[in-house]
């Protein structure tokens, strides 16, 4: 073999190495969406996204109840921590060598590594117990406690990629330093920040085990955040362990509408936060 | 000229970072509506010096001074003058653009003027053009004031900036390498714009480019190792200079 034939024969080895690697980190996500959609897909009707719970036994029914609550619980959630966690990263990229922010990074990564049931089981002690009784927005908090360490690490890496020249510019021109910050470093590295919230939000919205110690599930529909509260991921645990074969069915069109529910919110996020302007005005 | 007191002044200023010093006692004025040019080999403290005159200096880590810097006079290191009021006064361009990536090419240049209340926009509309048309960009972004700034050519995105300075009228302006990053058709934009913009401001430059200095500038100072070795009109410095060590430079010999 001639060497200029030898080196293509490498390129393409390796090339189609990666499409093989490709591949196999895809198919999963694939088959996910695939089995969910051929096995939820039949359950699914309008009927599904209006109605409630039937009792065990009859047909019908749906998850109105649990999408109400996983977007209640998710956004109280969000509420509280996508902020903390913004502000909590701008500090560490503002503030580098100061020790509050290495402290926060050290915090954050080990809650990042934590559990979450753990953080439910700690809720449970600190606002469930004391107020002796399940509510949605104890499990808001659990929820808000996983999101803040992954919204303030994200923030913090995509501040820091914002180039110091554009921060000096600004700081040239007369910017105060907290108006550099936010209306200059912070809005360049916005659409970031959002992709890195909206994971978090995506991570929550998904969560089942610090839900059932906190909002512990529901039968019925609640807008009340001081009660117990249905979620997504909970109707599908409950429905999946449960004894009966439509129970499982619906099991799967409910991941479907999780699964809908989170797609739905961040496309929506992307079109709040896309630019303004196209490139040729 | 030569009578009239200096616009910028610095008295025996030194320029650190952290235990580093990157500037030594220097002392230099700088005459109103005249070009300035810095010139000396790489990490010289030239572009540091620079800095010190709009305090961006202090911002760097461990960046601190001693010595003075005067404007009109007065000690811009004062404990009374706020830095931030003073970069309104004296503006800055960089060596690589910098327009602000997510404003419209209309906001960038406006960005300086909000900064104190707001104008009302049909004035704004018109500073903005009067820029524009300092930095000679008015007719190729004039239809495309809302577009995004990044799609302007490294060129155009250098002038951006040199109208986003001089919209807020500031008394000086420093420019670190503004040609550093451009090809031969935008550097020359740019000089020529440097040459015009003197009439209404004070400019000091710094420049790797001896013609650039030779061409722009009614006074050079030779920067060296930290240390001011040579200062005079540029055509001494450049036809007739003192020291060997600025002969050596500009004739290409070392640097």
């Amino acid at each position: 073999m001639n060497p200029r034939a030898y080196r293509r024969f490498k390129s393409h080895v390796m090339v189609g190495l990666m499409g093989v690697a490709v591949l196999v980190a895809v198919l999963p996500l694939l088959a996910i969406l695939v089995s969910l959609t051929l096995k939820g897909a039949s359950s699914l009707s309008l009927a599904f996204f209006t109605n409630t719970p039937v009792p065990a036994g009859e047909t019908g029914g749906g998850v109105l109840h649990a999408i109400v609550g996983t977007l209640m619980i998710v956004g109280i959630a969000s509420l509280i921590g996508v902020p903390i966690g913004i502000g909590a990263g701008i500090y560490c990229a503002e503030y580098p060598a100061s020790r509050l922010a290495g402290i926060t990074r050290f915090v954050s990564d080990v809650l990042n590594g934590t559990p979450s049931i753990v953080v439910g089981v700690f809720v449970w002690t600190v606002v469930v117990a004391q107020q002796k009784h399940f509510s949605a927005f104890a499990g808001s908090i659990a929820l808000a406690i996983l999101m803040i360490p992954m919204v303030t690490r994200t923030t913090e890496e995509l501040i820091k990629l914002v180039p110091v020249s554009l921060r000096e510019a600004a700081l040239a021109l007369g910017y105060p330093r907290w108006r550099t910050s936010l209306t200059i470093v912070l809005r360049t590295a916005l659409p970031g920040i959002v992709t890195g919230a909206l994971l978090s939000v995506a991570r929550a919205a998904g969560e089942t085990a610090p839900l059932l110690f906190t909002a512990l599930g529901s039968q019925y529909l609640s807008f009340n955040p001081d009660q117990p509260m249905a979620a997504l991921p909970l109707v599908v645990f409950t429905y999946a362990s449960g004894p009966y074969e439509e129970w499982h069915q619906l099991a799967w069109a409910t991941a479907l509408v999780l699964i809908l529910v989170v797609f739905l919110l961040s496309v929506a996020a992307r079109l709040a936060t896309r630019q303004r302007f196209s490139s040729n005005g | 000229m030569g009578e009239q007191p200096p616009r910028m002044e610095t008295d025996k200023l030194s320029a650190m970072y952290g235990k580093f010093t990157a500037v030594k006692g220097i002392s230099l004025s700088f005459a109103a509506n005249q070009v300035h040019a810095l010139i000396g080999p790489s990490g010289c403290g030239k572009s540091t010096y620079l800095r010190t005159l709009n305090r961006l200096h202090e911002v760097s880590a461990g960046g601190w001074i001693t010595g003075r810097v005067l404007l009109d006079g007065e000690d811009i290191y004062a404990s009374s003058v706020n830095p931030i009021q003073l970069r309104r006064r004296v503006g800055m361009v960089f060596q690589k653009p910098t327009p602000f990536p997510t404003m419209s090419i209309r906001d960038n240049v406006a960005a300086g003027l909000m900064l104190d209340g707001r104008l009302p926009k049909a004035e704004v509309d018109e500073i903005v053009e009067r820029s524009l048309r300092q930095a000679a960009l008015w007719d190729e972004v004039k239809d495309r004031l809302k577009a995004s700034a990044l799609g302007l050519s490294g060129g155009q995105q250098q002038r951006l900036c040199l109208a986003r300075t001089i919209a807020p009228q500031p008394e000086v302006i420093l420019l670190d390498e503004p040609t550093a990053s451009l090809d031969p058709q935008g550097t020359q934009r740019i000089e020529e714009l440097v040459v015009s913009l003197k009439e209404h401001f004070t400019i000091i430059i710094v420049t790797h480019n001896m013609q650039q200095a030779a061409r722009l500038s009614d006074t050079t100072s030779f920067f060296y190792i930290g240390q001011l070795i040579e200062h005079g009109t540029t055509k001494q410095i450049f036809t007739a200079p003192t020291h060997e060590q600025t002969e050596a430079y500009i004739t290409g010999r070392f640097g």
